[in-house]
């Protein structure tokens, strides 16, 4: 390089900036590709949703930017209209709801005790109780639905809200174990065992230490476990079975069902059940991309 | 001290060792023993028929198996499917997005566009790809796009033809999945050693070299881990076949987390639904001795 002319020298730095300028101008070109062809699919549905039935039926969604008519209207249709299979919205709204609450905070307690004495105590079988969890996070709820259905059936709970709490908080516990455990397993011993002198029981160190100092796992996980639920399809169909009962999912689905092509109402209705998943994912989205990543194996 | 501490750890484990036997455990015993059963939803077990179920799943159904006309088909073929391209898709844009939008200005926002599909529910994520794929390219922006380009070109019912349906929906799973992939290798890609990097500059690789060469062997451990989560997903799958196609057209789109549910609850044949279960379990299994493996390692 030393014997090299400043001519030359210019020259090829030049085509190394060339080749840098265009290197990152593919670079940008990729990941503006890649930001649009994920972002245009909600998009459209979601422009689809502000606009009228005789719009959509006119025009594609795209051209729609230019004339900007967007009103409510279908989401006021969509939550009011009584034609459309029962119960209707609102009630789906209430039942989700319903369902959702409940199925978030019991996997949470019943998974923490568990997660506590397989870190925090000597008892023999915790560290097969942990590969127990680890086996089972994997298991496709598909093969445990029918006997679980008989069982409820001799019960007599099938279709009842106690009936889809349970099995949520039962299919949602392996998990919550799994990211309890991890997280309780970095809280340092010298904690625990000064605890122990001031404690009298394993129940005042549960709730007094180790509890409060989880908060962050605890946020994440009931983010987790409450969008996991409210997104949830499959589990309302198999253990609601009542119409009265079923969540906004199974609304969605039972209208795709009806109306193939009313895209003003399907817009709308898919829409209505994003808004909670969108905004917990925009006001608490460390806790929820943390809670998502570490629940990658579960479903 | 220790002994005093004890009872109380059973107490703590009980609920969730109950859940975890009553609605897992048990349950996947039953349907392996159903299905070696002829049986209904009344009765379960009418009549023992020993492996006649997998002889007929592997030999005379052509919904989930057929193998004696080019190309082959049904569910099982459809699962390999997915389990090959959902992994290998969703790792490849994961990748992309993760190292090239590093360091870039507006790295965080387009993260949040590809991680948002996450938060979106299955059913909903239907309805948007159902819009995607309309055939009419005056609704569907897929088909609009590609007779924009082509003109001569005939709209494609992409959710209609045999063949290309399952991919479809294997696209609808990747724009879903992609996020997923993409947070778990950034923060891998971040947390790699810079003095490596350095010294391969110093050496003069090119930016293509040090990716081939250094940054791909360096994040194998991650995208092992998301190939093992994805083949998971792709094995479960059932929520996004259930509301996009309903398995058609022809069962071009069953997969077997799918046929497990409808020939159980649509068909009533218990024995027969529970066989393809414990297909699936089988398949599964693999992956659970695996994880086992990777854990006792660890404990």
């Amino acid at each position: 390089m030393t014997n090299t002319t400043p001519n030359s020298k210019n020259l090829l730095s030049f085509s190394t900036r060339l080749i840098t300028w265009t290197n990152s101008g593919l670079v940008h070109l990729t990941l503006v590709i890649l930001g649009l062809v994920w972002l245009t699919p909600s998009l459209g549905l979601l422009i689809t949703s502000l606009r009228s039935r005789a719009d959509i039926a006119q025009s594609g969604w795209w051209t729609s930017i230019l004339e900007w008519r967007f009103n409510l209207e279908n989401y006021v249709e969509v939550l009011n209209n009584s034609e459309l299979p029962s119960p209707g919205f609102k009630e789906n709204i209430i039942n989700s709801i319903i369902i959702t609450v409940p199925s978030t905070i019991l996997p949470i307690i019943v998974a923490s005790l568990l997660a506590y004495v397989i870190v925090f105590t000597k008892l023999r079988i915790r560290n097969f109780l942990y590969l127990l969890i680890i086996a089972l996070m994997v298991v496709p709820l598909q093969v445990t639905w029918f006997p679980v259905l008989s069982l409820y059936k001799f019960f007599d709970i099938t279709g009842s809200w106690t009936g889809i709490w349970l099995a949520h908080t039962a299919y949602g516990t392996p998990f919550a174990v799994f990211l309890l455990r991890n997280f309780f397993s970095e809280i340092p011993e010298e904690i625990i065992e000064s605890a122990k002198l001031d404690c009298n029981n394993h129940f005042q160190i549960f709730t007094r230490i180790v509890l409060p100092l989880s908060l962050p796992a605890l946020a994440s996980l009931a983010i987790f476990q409450f969008v996991w639920v409210w997104n949830d399809l499959m589990n309302a169909i198999v253990f609601l079975q009542s119409v009265e009962k079923y969540p906004l999912t199974v609304g969605i689905q039972k209208l795709l069902g009806h109306y193939q092509n009313e895209w003003h109402l399907l817009a709308a209705g898919a829409w209505l059940t994003m808004l909670v998943p969108l905004l917990i994912f925009f006001a608490l989205q460390r806790y929820f991309v943390r809670g998502v990543t570490a629940g990658a194996v579960k479903g | 001290m220790r002994s005093k501490f004890n009872w109380e750890a059973w107490v703590f484990i009980l609920p969730a060792c109950l859940l975890l036997l009553t609605f897992l455990v048990w349950p996947t015993m039953q349907t392996i023993y159903y299905s070696f059963f002829k049986g209904n939803f009344l009765d379960p077990t009418v009549e023992f028929i020993g492996l006649g179920h997998f002889d007929r799943l592997l030999t005379g159904d052509r919904l989930f198996l057929r193998i004696n006309k080019w190309p082959p088909s049904g569910a099982l073929i459809n699962t390999i499917v997915w389990i090959i391209f959902l992994p290998t898709l969703t790792v490849i844009f994961g990748l992309i997005v993760a190292v090239l939008a590093d360091g870039k200005k507006y790295e965080s926002f387009i993260k949040s566009l590809i991680f948002i599909p996450m938060a979106i529910s299955a059913t909903a994520a239907s309805v948007i790809f159902r819009f995607v794929y309309n055939s009419d390219p005056e609704t569907g922006v897929l088909n609009a796009l590609l007779t924009f380009i082509l003109p001569e070109l005939e709209p494609i019912p992409w959710l209609g033809r045999k063949g290309m349906a399952n991919f479809a929906v294997i696209f609808a799973a990747v724009w879903i999945w992609t996020g997923l992939a993409m947070t778990i290798l950034s923060a891998a890609y971040k947390a790699l050693p810079l003095e490596i990097i350095e010294a391969a500059i110093i050496d003069g690789a090119t930016a293509w070299q040090r990716f081939w060469r250094i940054t791909l062997p360096m994040l194998t451990v991650p995208i092992t881990f998301l190939g093992v989560v994805m083949i998971i997903n792709a094995l479960k799958m059932i929520d996004l076949v259930y509301v996009m196609t309903m398995g058609g057209p022809r069962g071009g789109t069953r997969v077997i987390g799918y046929s497990v549910f409808v020939e159980m609850f649509a068909n009533g044949k218990i024995g027969y639904g529970s066989a393809i279960g414990v297909i699936l379990l089988i398949l599964i299994l693999p992956i659970i001795l695996y994880q086992l493996k990777q854990l006792r390692q660890q404990l």
